[in-house]
């Protein structure tokens, strides 16, 4: 039984079709690599499946059970061992890194106030740990806007490794990183697998996405145009698939994608 | 593990906003000792700044989530009459205070639903809301004030403005107590932290499971609740309530927050600031015509510290760190 399904996937904004049937899982301890053009429809896949909107048609089940999808939100998949690093990054940068962390998810007493304490030391510690911020000289009261992009990203991506998920969601999770930086990434993934979670994991860097993937699902135009295991195709076959369709687009006299980001 | 520090630097706003208060009180101090030299001009400031102040803690909040509101000076004058209604029918003051404040928090929440889930900009939307309210509030009075003397001495009225120690205004101790009050919510409390981020970046808030429809709906009718409380105490302090009731407290009280060093870009609200800037704002008449200057200078005045204030703010959150 895989850890998370989603079948028949649909999602119009407005008059844009993202989605048309999708079928998408993740199996229990496995790393996927989900690729495909940018506007294919990766982000709104993975939004969908962590609760952030609900698909037009379509269903989700996660450890085989049906998910009630007008009742699935954020909260929800974040209690079921969902975790989201957003290709957004989701990062309020005016507040402090602490609070960042724990947004959404705040430690508080009866009341709802604010443990002040452990989040301040809990980041502490993510940062020095987890991150290798410079030097340790920033405070976990620094404001976000202070940091670089791949102190940024470091933060959005430390919130997904402390909150210790079963599925780890991984937007494009590599921008502004630098090559040091992305192996501490792909290391993260590896021991997301080691550790028996599982992993979807979205690049454009088919070299990452190879390396640390089981499956690999290419999505174009909101649907499923191949899935292979890694087993099955080299990184160079990989590679020519996705210019091919990416050829195919454009013949089709379709605009290529302004950025590759 | 390394323990979190008390920095200086991170008070500096703070430090600066008591910084100008201190001079202009000296200021007031050097052009009209007789006056400013004397307790009567304090207790006459901790008489009236409160009813922009504790407004100014709610408009904070609305600004914090990023949104704006124009409608609270008319929801003063409609909880106001809603409360006096109320008493007249049901003979309990009790009833009516909580009837007042009641209409405030259905007023906010309409704001809040209407922008939220309509999505019309806020601004619109409390505007409307403004004349349509105040205009409610004419209909229904005829334009009629209403004696309220029959609260002189009730506890209520002892407890909302009464003098402690026969001089001292109960109401400037409210609004105190709601500053503090206001602090540890935005800051210490959940609920603040989600204020914070629906005005920071919305959809990261939301990408992080902040319900940002509800957080800015509670703001709204947060702000509706305490204009209405504004209201109440104003005319149980007056004894009367008249149907132009808070006309005036609109830039006053927009000032408040500005001065105090609140972004309207949202994310970034200071209760401390929203304090000290009632105080600020609501010294600065009777001290200008203490010195001597024509009351037509007020205004003027207003102006520039609204102006220098709002630069100085945003050159340090520029170089913030
Ligand atoms: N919130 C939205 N509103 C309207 N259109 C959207 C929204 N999110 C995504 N889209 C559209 O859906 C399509 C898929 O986008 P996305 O899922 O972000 O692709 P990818 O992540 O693969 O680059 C694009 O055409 C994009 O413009
Ligand atoms: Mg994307």
């Amino acid at each position: 039984m895989p850890l998370v399904e989603m079948k028949d996937i649909h999602k119009y904004f407005g008059r844009v079709v993202a989605l048309r049937g999708v079928d998408f899982s993740v199996g229990e301890n496995e790393v996927v690599g989900l690729i495909g053009d940018n506007g294919a429809g990766k982000s709104t896949l993975i939004k969908i499946l962590s609760g952030v909107f609900p698909p037009t048609k379509g269903e989700i089940f996660i450890k085989g059970q049906k998910i009630d999808l007008h009742r699935y939100s954020v909260r929800e998949a974040h209690r079921m061992g969902i975790e989201t690093v957003f290709q957004e990054q989701a990062l309020g940068v005016k507040q402090a890194i602490w609070r960042n962390l724990f947004l959404g998810r705040e430690p508080v007493n009866r009341l709802g106030f604010l443990k002040l304490d452990t989040a301040w030391n809990e980041t502490h510690r993510m940062m020095r740990e987890m991150l290798g911020f410079r030097g340790g000289g920033v405070s976990p009261d620094a404001s976000v806007r202070t940091l670089s992009g791949g102190e940024r990203q470091g933060i959005a991506i430390g919130r997904a490794m402390y909150f210790d998920a079963n599925l780890v969601i991984l937007d494009e999770p590599t921008r502004a990183l630098s090559v040091q930086e992305v192996r501490k990434v792909l290391n993260f993934i590896l021991k997301l697998k080691e550790n028996g979670k599982s992993c979807v994991y979205i690049s454009h860097t088919i070299a990452n996405v190879y390396s640390v993937s089981d499956r690999f699902v290419i999505l174009d135009r909101g649907q499923v145009v191949g899935e292979y295991l890694r087993d099955e195709i080299s990184e160079e076959e990989l590679n020519e698939t996705l210019v091919k369709l990416h050829e195919a687009r454009l013949v089709r006299g379709e605009e290529p994608p302004a950025k590759l980001n | 593990m390394e323990e979190r520090r008390f920095q200086l630097g991170r008070y500096k706003m703070q430090l600066g906003l008591i910084t100008i208060f201190c001079l202009v009180i000296l200021f007031f101090i050097l052009t009209s000792p007789t006056v400013f030299l004397r307790p009567t001009i304090y207790l006459a400031y901790l008489t009236t700044i409160p009813f922009v102040g504790i407004m100014a803690l709610g408009l904070t909040f609305v600004l914090a989530s990023g949104e704006i509101d124009l409608s609270f000076p008319s929801v003063m004058a409609f909880a106001g009459y809603v409360c006096a209604v109320a008493i007249d029918t049901t003979g309990s003051i009790t009833l009516g205070l909580l009837a007042g404040l009641a209409s405030g928090a259905l007023i906010g929440s309409l704001n809040g639903l209407v922008v939220r889930k309509i999505g019309v900009p806020s601004i619109v939307v409390t505007l409307g809301m403004s004349f349509l309210i105040r205009g409610a509030v004419n209909l229904l009075s005829q334009g009629l004030g209403k004696s309220l003397t029959f609260l002189q001495g009730t506890p209520w009225h002892t407890v909302l403005v009464g003098k402690v120690g026969g001089k001292f205004p109960a109401h400037a101790i409210w609004f105190v107590a709601l500053t503090v009050l206001f602090w540890f919510i935005l800051y210490r409390h959940r609920f603040g932290n989600h204020v914070l981020f629906s005005g920071d970046n919305e959809d990261a808030a939301r990408m992080m499971g902040v319900n940002v429809d509800r957080v800015k709906i509670m703001v709204f009718a947060l702000m509706g609740v305490m204009a209405a409380f504004a209201g109440l105490i104003d005319s149980f302090r007056l004894l009367k309530w008249w149907p132009t009731m808070g006309e005036g407290f609109m830039l006053t009280t927009m000032a408040s927050a500005f001065v105090g060093g609140t972004s309207m870009f949202g994310g970034e609200a200071t209760i401390f600031g929203t304090f000290i800037g009632a105080f600020l704002i609501g010294s600065l008449e009777a001290g200008i015509v203490a010195a001597g200057l024509s009351g037509f200078w007020t205004q003027f005045i207003y102006g520039l510290l609204i102006l220098i204030a709002v630069t100085v703010h945003t050159v340090l959150r520029k170089g913030k760190v």
